[in-house]
């Protein structure tokens, strides 16, 4: 893989295509994305990465492993509703709270996005996983 | 009653927290639990005595109608008070049993966690609830009976216990559910109220059928019996615990509970009658021929459990009380008598009632307690036994065929007490390592008090036992006042004529053990068509099943994997179509438009590009073309969303397939036009079955869409406009937990399979 313009792409493209990864999580309460389409496109950046250089040098970006980023995840994504339930709600009812930044700009957030956030990371996590173990495998010395 | 039944479990588990801190001492303090119950049972016995039933209800899981509900009557008391009562004796011996075992504590607390379920068995007045503490029984006696788990015979006898109750446990729910279904009510208080009233039912005989085995199971009846030797791989203090007094009792207290519901009938009477019967000579047979202390006993208590059996199944007043009383006398002397053993062997090393004898110079307590027990398994007057042997005789007098199983039976037990509790105490020598002493006052506790108890029901039988047994027995009875007179002595009568031939007839068979053993051994062969050998069968069986089908189903070929699930899908759907005899009618004229038309041409073009495709990157090129045509699909059914994850799921399957197909073999095949043909038609199949499940799926609406609400409430419940992510997020976000755990072991099983592979390499 020693294209020139994949690598000089790849810097640039790299943290537009998270970026925009994060801003399809955002979004997704609204409009078409969420956790899961932000999740892959996360994930394809790292493979973007991934093919352009290698894997060792990918894993040196993502600087945490992926099976702690699909632990993380289920953990975030189960716990975002646990207070709830201290509330004697039942599990997964959603809270909302309004966040004043001024008069007329406000935002709404509650817990569905923390939960979208687990999934997120869950879905990055396991593509990532697979994907990276079996290029490894390959590159591996048989 | 809640409380007293949660005593047990709570106390087990803090019972390791408290060895800690306490050490061996820590069994004295758990020994207080099942006294403190003992206490509490005993002065609620007043009131159950005056014909009360006290009721405990508290709300557990309403939405299946499960409470934990318990109630009190004299047939709940009698077995609560015999469960505490041992169950403090028996911890009590425990500690000074497995004196300077690091594990005693656990073996405590298995014992506790087992009184707790045994108690909840006779105490739950909702059936559901029975059957879940009915199963933890069989649970915790898997621990106990195991607990010397370095041993293999151990572990075998303790997986064949739990198998074998395990099995009985299921024919036990399945007759409770359809039971309580049958009677409307999961509530025995009310199931007991309709009295009788299931005896016409239709499902009468399955539900009969069912819970006899369940019971039968339980209490080691015939066919099932063979258990319950197996299971004197126990430390001593369960057998006597579990295999005399309480759990084998299960299934007679089970069938003693439902009496007032599915007794009286003919099949009643026929099978408890005919499996008691069966049993108890079958136990008394076995035990001629055994040597051991704990496998004679064994034996003589599967011949009890039959006699209590066959008293129930005939049902009469006196036999229901005849079969009261013997419980009761049974649980005093067989508990004494198992604990005695264990003290014998535990302090001579020896097992084996030939080589075992003069032991009464050395411990003259344990020898007086266990010659006071034997005595009342023989039925000597002026022992409880007596008073038992004489109303179960009484009750069969004018039953034949009953009457000479009985005494056959009896004639086994006064050969069986002399030789356990007699013979080893009786001058002459062990063949034992050292001096054998007396047992520590913690360990004579238990045979003492139970001794007492035998000789309390011998002498004054009326104000010992009368009370509670005349409750117990009117329980059995639903309800009926049940008068029960018990006397030391009748007079001459004919059962004490019967009693007296059984014991002249028991002590020349004394005198003639040797020749018994040797009839015995000689009819051991017989043992290998019992139904231990259909067991081990069994297993076997199963465990060659397993294997054949996983070499068929777990081959390893990704291709015939697929054809697998293929081919089931195919096979069901077809299944449905035919059972519904007709297909679909396609009446839905869905207009063709331009772009999905020169789409789906597309995609076709794609997948025969697939098929005929000479290397592998061309073949995901053209499934490539497939996808994102799919997805355009989306697109034009206004469902972006969809298309776009479709897309990146397409983009980053190529990568994955690419760098798959690195490690592959080169690409070419092998396969003649045989293999191809087969792949085509279930390819074929599996297509056609496809088209028509989603031209159908489009006609069936199974429920009322809710499209609607989702698409109303979206922004009103979910604060979101767009409903797809609102219902993966918040609607059906527990679906979406779900989905994304399978994903996530998905992940996890991929990493640890090409890791396991790497390993694998390496090594090479």
């Amino acid at each position: 893989m020693g294209s020139l313009i994949l690598r000089k792409a790849t810097r640039y493209l790299f943290p537009v295509i998270m970026m925009f990864s994060i801003y399809l999580l955002l979004r997704g309460h609204n409009e078409p994305g969420g956790g899961f389409v932000g999740g892959l496109a996360a994930a394809s950046a790292f493979i973007l990465n991934q093919l352009a250089f290698d894997v060792p040098s990918t894993k040196r970006l993502m600087n945490v492993d992926s099976l702690t980023l699909i632990g993380t995840g289920l953990l975030i994504a189960l716990g975002s509703s646990v207070f709830t339930m201290l509330d004697g709600q039942p599990y997964f009812s959603s809270h909302w709270a309004t966040l004043r930044i001024t008069s007329d700009w406000q935002l709404l957030i509650g817990t569905p996005l923390i939960f979208d956030i687990g999934v997120y990371l869950v879905v990055l996590g396991v593509t990532l996983a697979i994907l990276l173990s079996i290029s490894n495998f390959r590159k591996s010395p048989s | 009653m809640l409380y007293a039944v949660m005593s047990g479990f709570v106390a087990a588990a803090l019972l390791p927290l408290l060895h800690r801190f306490l050490g061996e001492r820590s069994s004295l303090v758990a020994a207080v639990v099942p006294l403190a119950l003992t206490v509490w049972f005993a002065t609620s016995f007043p009131r159950v005595a005056s014909g009360e039933v006290l009721v405990s209800q508290s709300s557990w899981l309403p939405e299946i109608h499960l409470e934990l509900g318990f109630r009190l009557d004299g047939l709940s008391l009698l077995f609560a008070l015999l469960i505490s009562a041992i169950g403090a004796l028996v911890i009590l011996y425990t500690s000074a049993y497995l004196h300077g075992n690091p594990r005693q504590h656990q073996f405590v607390s298995a014992t506790l966690m087992f009184m707790a379920s045994m108690l909840g068995v006779v105490l739950a007045d909702n059936l559901v609830l029975l059957f879940i503490f009915w199963e933890l029984t069989s649970f915790t006696s898997y621990l106990l009976i195991g607990f010397d788990h370095e041993k293999e015979e151990s572990r075998k006898a303790a997986l064949q216990a739990l198998l074998v109750t395990g099995l009985g446990g299921l024919f036990l729910l399945a007759g409770v559910l359809l039971l309580g279904t049958a009677a409307g009510s999961f509530s025995l208080s009310e199931i007991l109220r309709a009295d009788r009233a299931l005896a016409g039912h239709a499902d009468y005989p399955v539900i009969l059928g069912l819970i006899l085995v369940g019971a039968f199971s339980k209490s080691a009846q015939t066919p099932f019996h063979f258990w319950l030797p197996n299971a004197m791989q126990a430390p001593t203090p369960a057998s006597a615990y579990l295999h005399s007094s309480t759990m084998v009792k299960a299934g007679v207290y089970l069938l003693a509970r439902l009496n007032p519901v599915l007794g009286g009938t003919e099949a009643w009477i026929g099978w408890l009658t005919a499996v008691g019967v069966l049993t108890l000579l079958t136990g008394a047979l076995m035990a001629s021929a055994q040597v051991y202390l704990k496998r004679l006993l064994a034996y003589t208590t599967v011949a009890a459990l039959g006699f209590m059996v066959m008293l129930l199944g005939i049902g009469s007043e006196r036999a229901v009380q005849a079969a009261v009383v013997f419980l009761m006398a049974h649980a005093c002397y067989k508990a004494s008598l198992f604990l005695v053993a264990g003290i014998i062997t535990h302090e001579t090393g020896e097992a084996d009632v030939r080589r075992l004898g003069g032991l009464l110079r050395f411990m003259p307590v344990a020898g007086a307690c266990s010659v006071v027990a034997a005595v009342s398994m023989a039925g000597l007057p002026l022992s409880f036994g007596f008073v038992a042997k004489e109303l179960v005789y009484a009750s069969v007098l004018d039953r034949f065929l009953v009457f000479i199983p009985a005494v056959a039976a009896s004639l086994l037990f006064v050969v069986v007490a002399f030789q356990v509790g007699i013979k080893p105490f009786l001058p002459g020598s062990s063949d034992s390592s050292g001096t054998p002493h007396e047992a520590p006052p913690a360990m004579l506790a238990g045979p003492v008090i139970l001794g007492l108890a035998c000789l309390a029901g011998g002498f004054f039988p009326q104000a010992f036992a009368g009370a509670l047994a005349a409750s117990a027995a009117a329980a059995i009875q639903g309800g009926l006042v049940s008068e029960v007179d018990l006397q030391a002595w009748h007079g001459i009568t004919p059962e004490s004529v019967a009693s007296a031939l059984t014991l002249m007839l028991g002590v020349a068979a004394v005198f003639a053990t040797g020749h018994w053993v040797r009839i015995g051994s000689a009819m051991k062969p017989l043992a290998n068509f019992g139904p231990d050998r259909v067991y081990v069968a069994k297993l076997k069986g199963l465990n060659l099943l397993a294997v054949w089908q996983t070499r068929v189903l777990q081959s390893g070929s990704l291709r015939r994997y697929v054809a697998i699930i293929v081919l089931a899908m195919v096979g069901l759907f077809g299944l449905s179509v035919l059972r519904s005899g007709e297909l679909p009618i396609l009446n839905r004229n869905t207009p063709l438009t331009l772009p999905s038309l020169i789409l789906g041409l597309l995609i076709m073009l794609g997948a025969i590009g697939s098929m005929i495709a000479t290397s592998r990157i061309s073949a995901v090129a053209a499934l490539g073309v497939v996808g994102f045509c799919v997805s355009l699909i989306y697109v034009l059914h206004g469902a972006p969303d969809l298309a776009m994850t479709q897309l990146v799921v397409e983009a980053l399957g190529a990568v994955l397939l690419v760098s798959a197909f690195l490690n592959l073999p080169s690409f070419h095949d092998r396969k003649r036009w045989v293999g191809r043909f087969r792949d085509a038609v279930v390819a074929i199949l599996g297509g056609l079955a496809m088209t028509l499940m989603t031209l159908m799926a489009n006609d069936v609406q199974l429920a009322p869409s809710i499209a609607h609400y989702f698409a109303e409430t979206s922004v009103l419940l979910g604060h979101g406009r767009n409903i797809v992510n609102v219902i993966l997020v918040d609607f059906r976000a527990l679906d979406t937990l779900g989905e994304i755990t399978v994903l996530a072991i998905a992940g996890a099983s991929a990493v640890a399979l090409l890791k396991l592979r790497m390993a694998a390499k390496r090594r090479s």
